[in-house]
């Protein structure tokens, strides 16, 4: 995962509430068992109509609850292989949130009317370490947890940073706790 | 401290701070491929197949085919057989076409003793909350959380807040439980569980079957919630009992069992109450699940929403559902008509649906189909005659599968079609592109495909 400090420049506006990842990336794109070769197809359904046009901009801001839906992760990839580095919204669903920062791809939440704001600048620079984004005659602070945060700025892959603790989890599976559930390989 | 059920299942499950221990990882073909191709490139193992299981459901053709070198679909061939290569080369059991045990994640999983109270369950799949019927802690998770399971059987997790929502008295006749979680979702939002872990309660939750219950958590996604969950009692053990996968002994498990349920005087960061016999037969009018009204209303008018944004939205939702404002919803008329999905597609549901038919005839302007949920549901659903009673009404009775919830096998909906559906996703092109959904329960969409438009059931004989 490349690390992320600060994205800057030109803002995509994608101005609708709800944004589910069935609309982000179709389900006949994910046939593939890849992790690549997604960007072309993204919001295929509503491009190819030209009900919308996306420039692949450093920064998009759509609306509410956006990245609802199926749990793929095909839709982070599809927007990142578009081109896009970060998006901002009034709120977003857990599992796309949850998915962007396991992709180094950046959510920020901020409030509707600043969504708005940002995406009338035309422009804009996210500053994660401060937890800022600036546009042409304004400012905001969003908040993300710091554990995401650092891993995020440190480009950190989650599975190495596990498998430090695996001691841990040796120690938790010999004790009660590993002995819940059901045994899947001899039924 | 008095504490909740969630609480009791996070702390027995913490190896350490935020980092969660993971008893039973289910896995299909869709969000796995990428998962199992990142341990072979970092040369990981798959920690503990024994706490993992596979099954092909998404691409899965339910007309029959036997096995996956058959699926005329090249790329979901080629999907379904990496599952295979996949499971075989990490050791991990796979119930892939063919097998007597296939069919949808979340069905097998219950029915297969596999989820069990108490737990911990994920999935790459956002409908694993279905598996919080039983009072286990279970949730969605992308591609990238699947690999780290399969390399550390654990998640790296913020505790989530949590929701309880007390439904006092019980459902009305003809209401079932997907009218109960679909109005929920109307009255809180497609956000209004988000970053939330619910749990339902109350007299109308405790009076409901397992089946039930699980259609209820199945939807939490929709309303943005993490997980659902419902306290397990004796409903949920005697449906458990006998299962291939429960513990040896039995009783034992439950007794651990019966220490779940939140104590009294426990906390909820958020508590919701909602009348449960004010709930009637839901119908979904637009493209999300929180565009839902009672099916005895007219189609809303998007100049009485409060909101721009909602505005905007349902002038969209209506364009697109080719629908307009004050059509009362039982002159809308289907073409199509869906039974199945992981949200209504179990052995009760479809037991429910044979049932309203009665000997009637599926009408000439409707397409019906019903798909059961897993081959065990499919075989048990033949054993008590339930493919004939359907088959003689004009129903079309398939193999187990996602089939029609979401096309990405070759049942879909052709561009302007409309569906009455069981299933739990009503965006745009879910079913096919330029598909039209409308929600429903099993009951509900049964009297939509013999009326041929929809009806409100409690006055349908
Ligand atoms: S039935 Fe539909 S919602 Fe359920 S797992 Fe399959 S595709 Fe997902």
């Amino acid at each position: 995962m490349e690390p992320i400090s600060t994205i800057e420049g030109e803002v995509a506006f994608l101005d609708r509430s709800d944004v589910d990842t069935d609309q982000i990336i179709p389900k006949q794109f994910l046939k593939r068992v890849e992790r690549t070769g997604y960007g072309e197809f993204l919001f295929y359904d509503w491009m190819r109509d030209g009900e919308i046009e996306l420039e692949p901009h450093p920064i998009l801001v759509s609306g509410r609850n956006f990245g609802s839906g199926s749990s793929r992760e095909h839709a982070v990839w599809a927007l990142h292989q578009f081109g896009f580095q970060a998006v901002i919204a009034p709120s977003f669903s857990d599992i796309f949130y949850s998915n962007s920062t396991k992709n180094g791809f950046l959510p920020v939440a901020l409030p509707e009317d600043v969504c708005r704001e940002i995406a009338t600048a035309g422009e804009a620079k996210i500053d994660l370490e401060n937890q800022t984004v600036s546009w042409d005659g304004g400012e905001a602070s969003f908040e993300i947890d710091g554990e995401i945060k650092r891993r995020l700025l440190g480009g950190l892959d989650d599975i190495a940073l596990t498998l430090q603790t695996e001691d841990a989890i040796e120690a938790f599976e010999a004790g009660p706790g590993g002995t819940y559930g059901p045994v899947t390989t001899s039924l | 401290m008095p504490k909740t059920m969630f609480e009791k299942i996070w702390e027995a499950h913490e190896v350490k701070e935020n980092l969660l221990y993971i008893d039973l990882h289910l896995v299909h073909e869709v969000t796995s491929p990428q998962a199992f191709e990142g341990l072979r490139m970092t040369g990981r193992k798959l920690r503990r197949p024994d706490k993992t299981v596979a099954t092909a459901d998404h691409n899965v053709p339910t007309d029959g085919t036997p096995v996956a070198a058959m699926i005329k679909d090249a790329l979901s061939r080629k999907q379904v057989e990496t599952l295979e290569q996949n499971a075989a080369d990490f050791g991990v059991p796979v119930y892939s076409l063919g097998s007597e045990t296939q069919g949808i994640v979340h069905v097998i999983g219950p029915e297969l003793g596999l989820t069990q109270p108490g737990m911990t369950i994920v999935c790459g799949d956002s409908h694993t909350s279905t598996h919080g019927a039983f009072g286990a802690l279970a949730f969605g998770i992308g591609t990238s959380e699947v690999e780290h399971v399969m390399a550390t059987q654990t998640l790296v997790q913020n505790k989530p807040k949590t929701m309880r929502i007390n439904y006092k008295g019980r459902l009305g006749e003809g209401v079932t439980s997907k009218d109960l979680i679909l109005a929920t979702i109307g009255k809180l939002g497609t956000s209004g569980m988000t970053g939330y872990v619910v749990e339902y309660a109350g007299e109308a939750i405790e009076a409901l079957t397992m089946e039930q219950r699980m259609t209820i958590c199945n939807m939490t996604i929709e309303g943005g919630g993490k997980a659902g969950m419902i306290a397990p009692d004796e409903t949920t053990f005697e449906y458990m009992r006998g299962k291939p996968g429960v513990p040896e002994d039995f009783e034992a498990a439950v007794e651990r069992w019966k220490q779940l349920p939140t104590e009294e005087g426990a906390t909820f960061d958020t508590e919701v109450d909602i009348d449960a016999t004010a709930i009637s037969p839901m119908v979904t009018w637009g493209t999300t699940p929180g565009m839902v009204i009672q099916v005895t209303d007219p189609v809303p008018d998007p100049e009485k929403m409060d909101s721009p944004a909602d505005k905007e939205a349902a002038e969209r939702a209506l364009q697109y559902m080719g629908l307009e404002a004050g059509t009362p919803m039982e002159e809308i008329r289907p073409e199509r008509v869906f039974i199945g999905s992981c949200t209504n597609s179990r052995i009760s549901d479809l037991r429910e649906a044979a049932g309203a038919i009665k000997g009637r005839k599926v009408a000439d302007s409707v397409r019906a189909m019903v798909v059961p949920g897993s081959a065990l549901v499919k075989t048990q659903a033949e054993e008590e005659g339930l493919d004939k009673v359907f088959e003689e009404a004009g129903f079309e009775w398939r193999g187990a599968g996602c089939s029609m919830c979401l096309g990405m096998n070759p049942d879909i909906l052709i561009e302007g079609e409309r569906c009455a559906s069981t299933s739990n996703r009503n965006f745009e092109g879910r079913q096919g592109k330029g598909g039209r959904t409308h929600l429903v329960s099993p009951t509900m969409a049964t009297a939509a495909a013999i009326e041929g438009h929809f009806v409100d059931i409690r006055n349908w004989s």
